[in-house]
């Protein structure tokens, strides 16, 4: 009985402390407000919005958002491309990949060969309009991903990706690419990514289209979930973390939290 | 258009302010994992809304590249986050199971 | 000439992607690196002290378009700290990893975190700062995972959501700033600021949204609370760059948006909560760090108290006028963080030494440690009167000026903080020492694994003799910012 008191009182201990976190987060989004109100009557407008359109001529692009992504701000994106990178390499480096979904019937395995090479062609499209109308790398290494989970999902644990070794020089593409160009702008006398304008539209092409296939194996792989399976990746009992060796006693292939359909 | 501006960059800081209540009373993995995704959806929200510039001029385009960099960097985040859950899942089963 | 500053950070990053796509090569590929960026670094370094501030516009737009590098006196010391403790640390890990696996996913998550430090140092604009800041938190928490077990995966998700909230917070303050001033680049804002007294309010949310993300991320009391797992469960290497460079570079954003972009609004008042907070760190972080069971546990809360120190500072800076006092106090501040990062990098390097030695790190065991393993006894020993801030360590330099700072500017209180600090630190590390020393037969050869001993030992000596001895060019360096400084 003394349990269940105790438990009781922790739990209304628990809606004091919530109900007081959520008074205080009101007030919080109350003054926000207010002062959010007061910074958007400041005058700074347009803020850099027709300064980013005058230099836009001078880009190599004419869609103002890939002229940003790709040029002004250009380190950025080249970062971003180190963050999805790091994000991965920090899943491959938790383990190996789970074993895949099931075979999937004759229906789905129709489906999946109409709709993966239609992503695929969709991705192309989009990152070469994204010089001048919305789209992108991103866009495209969106879809090229997207393309890679309904392989997986249809039953490839692999997700349509090649092996390890391949896997690798695909995800580290965009930044090699994009760093290469920086770096031979710089011997060149231009500027880590300066690109002169005669050659702009070329090289943020060039860049794109690697960002474009990092981008997509990095989210497919990232599906996958775990270091690719292959002669490469096999784990040995060496290999495995004590997580998972030392702490199991009979071995089980099959770990309980993943969907076996 | 400032009042277009106000009222979807406000309810962008409500969005931040909701994920964050949720963030800080829940307990499960997943739901502090979409809580700091919606926290981190209304600062995207705010951004897109001072690059709104009335329906004759052309949006900012800044905001909006930074919020397509912030979004690769909430997904790529949220795959690592969602990783290291499932290994410790994983752990804990097994310690169960012993 | 600034080109040091585009290959501090392109460098690592080259070095990141080729380790990643050719796994056979890692280690060789991944100590190539490591000289090569440390290189630039000092590279970086002599140009600064030739030419001053260093400024490059990314792309060659507009100071408002472009993202801006930029190298001060503070970043450039700041670097050259991380560089060399980065490659300590780098030729440490090559004896530490053993297993395949684990050297080929340690290799490019190294790389890619130390771009992302030199890229945070050397930054000049507010969104690049939050990249920077997201690429240096999973880095950090993936590399904190890596020994696979339970508890260092639940301490390293709980740091990286953590960290992720942190960096939410600053970028909503970076989209305040950017709503009212319609730039990012930190010079422009900093202008911005000064000229607009009437934004108060909006330029005081800005700041404490910012600040509190990052203090979260600086581990400043009572935020701390994620740092003493997971840097103590993390591989010996991850925990030297995870206590002696990441949590710095939080605290460095912290300060340079204290001093360079808010400072029109951080007046006493202001800087007195953090001191505060930082003087509980400074006792809390010290007494936990006496009560540890655990070498590597102490050397985590260690960091937290050591963090403490730095932002006792800030009251100091605002109530001192610009002039020799406030540079000797700049200054004094720098060089208790460059101390505490070659210190605690020499520190964790020789607790991981001494844990793959004995099997384990609990310190009332350590009998007989100095005996089997003489030259890490004496890292330890070394880096734990750094620590401690024994003459003629370069934190003595610091807490001296610290104190003196304090009682000039009529806060004497602080003195009692530090006293209390220096006193809990010289108690848990005699603690450790006091063990270690055994009474056996004395040893028979001073160093037993070079390749592991020396980068310990070394970075352990710079904190003590080289910055304590040698600090005066820091001075020099510091001053150099008046020549090139603005947009």
């Amino acid at each position: 009985m003394s349990m269940s008191q105790s438990e009781s009182r922790a739990a209304e201990r628990n809606r004091d402390l919530s109900l007081l976190v959520a008074v205080s987060l009101a007030v919080l989004g109350a003054a926000l407000t207010w002062l959010y109100f007061i910074a958007l009557s400041a005058g700074a407008a347009p803020r850099l919005a027709d300064l980013a359109y005058e230099r836009l001529p001078g880009t190599g692009v004419s869609n103002p958002v890939t002229a940003v992504l790709l040029n002004y701000r250009a380190y950025d994106t080249l970062m971003e491309l180190a963050v999805l990178l790091a994000a991965l390499l920090g899943i491959w480096s938790l383990g190996p990949a789970a074993p895949g979904f099931q075979r999937s019937g004759a229906v789905l395995a129709g489906m999946v060969s109409w709709v993966v090479p239609l992503l695929i062609v969709t991705g192309g499209y989009l990152l070469w309009v994204g010089g001048y109308a919305p789209g992108g790398a991103f866009q495209a290494g969106a879809l090229l991903g997207a393309a890679g989970v309904i392989v997986r999902l249809a039953g490839d644990p692999r997700a349509g990706l090649p092996g390890e070794g391949a896997q690798r020089w695909l995800l580290v593409l965009g930044v090699l690419v994009f760093t290469l160009v920086g770096l031979g702008l710089m011997a060149f006398g231009a500027g880590f990514l300066t690109y002169p304008p005669k050659f702009a539209k070329w090289l943020i092409l060039l860049i794109e289209m690697a960002a474009t296939v990092a981008i997509g194996v990095a989210l497919a792989a990232a599906y996958v979930g775990g270091r690719p399976p292959g002669p490469e990746a096999q784990p040995t009992a060496e290999d495995e973390d004590a997580l998972t060796a030392a702490e199991t006693p009979t071995p089980d292939p099959t770990p309980a939290l993943r969907p076996q359909p | 258009m400032l009042t277009a501006q106000f009222l979807y960059g406000a309810a962008g800081l409500m969005l931040f302010v909701l994920g964050l209540w949720s963030f800080l009373v829940h307990e499960p993995l997943l739901r502090k994992i979409i809580a700091l995704n919606i926290t981190g959806a209304g600062v995207f929200h705010v951004f897109i809304a001072i690059a709104y510039r009335g329906d004759t001029a052309p949006p900012d385009p800044v905001p909006h590249a930074l919020v397509l960099t912030g979004i690769v960097v909430a997904v790529s985040a949220t795959a690592l986050a969602l990783m290291l859950g499932a290994r410790l899942q994983d752990a804990e089963e097994e310690d169960q199971s012993r | 000439m600034t080109d040091p500053l585009v290959l501090c950070i392109a460098l690592p990053l080259l070095g990141a992607m080729l380790v990643t796509a050719l796994p056979r090569w890692a280690v060789t590929l991944g100590i190539v690196a490591a000289l090569s960026t440390a290189s630039a670094a000092v590279a970086l370094t002599a140009t600064v002290w030739q030419h001053g501030t260093l400024h490059l516009m990314l792309g060659g737009w507009d100071a408002e378009l472009a993202i801006a590098l930029r190298a001060d006196g503070i970043a450039t010391a700041l670097v050259l700290m991380a560089n060399l403790v980065g490659l300590g640390i780098s030729v440490y890990a090559t004896g530490y990893f053993h297993d395949r696996i684990r050297v080929r996913s340690f290799w490019p998550l190294w790389l890619l975190l130390w771009a992302a430090l030199n890229g945070l140092f050397l930054a000049g604009d507010l969104f690049n700062l939050y990249v920077m800041l997201e690429l240096l938190g999973i880095a950090a928490a993936a590399l904190g995972a890596l020994t696979g077990n339970r508890d260092a995966v639940a301490a390293n998700l709980r740091y990286l959501l953590v960290g992720l909230l942190g960096s939410i917070s600053y970028l909503l303050g970076v989209a305040l700033l950017y709503t009212a001033y319609g730039t990012l680049d930190l010079g422009l804002l900093a202008q911005g600021v000064a000229a607009s007294p009437e934004l108060y309010g909006v330029n005081a949310a800005a700041m404490t949204l910012m600040v509190a993300g990052l203090a979260l991320k600086a581990a400043l009391f009572p935020l701390h609370f994620w740092l003493p797992p997971a840097h103590a469960n993390a591989p010996a290497p991850v925990s030297a760059a995870l206590s002696a460079l990441v949590v710095k570079a939080a605290f460095y954003l912290i300060l340079r948006l204290w001093l360079d972009l808010f400072w029109p609004i951080t007046d006493m008042a202001v800087a007195m909560l953090p001191a505060m907070l930082g003087a509980v760190a400074v006792i809390w972080g010290s007494w936990r760090a006496l009560r540890a069971e655990r070498l590597k546990l102490l050397a985590a809360y260690s960091t937290v108290a050591q963090i403490g120190y730095l932002f006792l500072f800030l009251p100091l800076l605002a109530a001192t006028p610009p002039g020799p006092a406030r540079d000797d106090l700049l200054a004094a501040l720098l060089l208790m963080a460059l101390t505490h990062g070659f210190a605690k990098a020499g520190f964790f390097l020789a607790a991981g030494l001494v844990q793959t030695n004995a099997g384990h790190d609990r310190i009332d065991d350590l009998g007989g440690t100095a005996q089997r393993l003489p030259a890490t006894t004496f890292a330890i020993a070394l880096s734990g009167s750094a620590l401690i801030g024994l003459p003629p360590s370069g934190s003595f330099i610091g807490k001296w000026l610290l104190m003196q700072g304090a009682i000039a500017t009529g806060q004497w209180w602080w003195v009692i903080v530090v006293t209390a600090g220096t006193l809990l630190a010289s108690a848990y590390i005699f603690r450790v020492l006091s063990r270690a020393f055994g009474l056996e037969p004395t040893p028979l050869k001073f160093v037993t694994d070079a390749r592991a001993e020396v980068p310990a030992l070394t970075l352990a000596l710079v904190s003590v003799a080289l910055l304590g001895l040698a600090s005066g060019p820091l001075w020099t360096l510091l001053g150099l910012g008046d020549a090139g400084g603005g947009a």
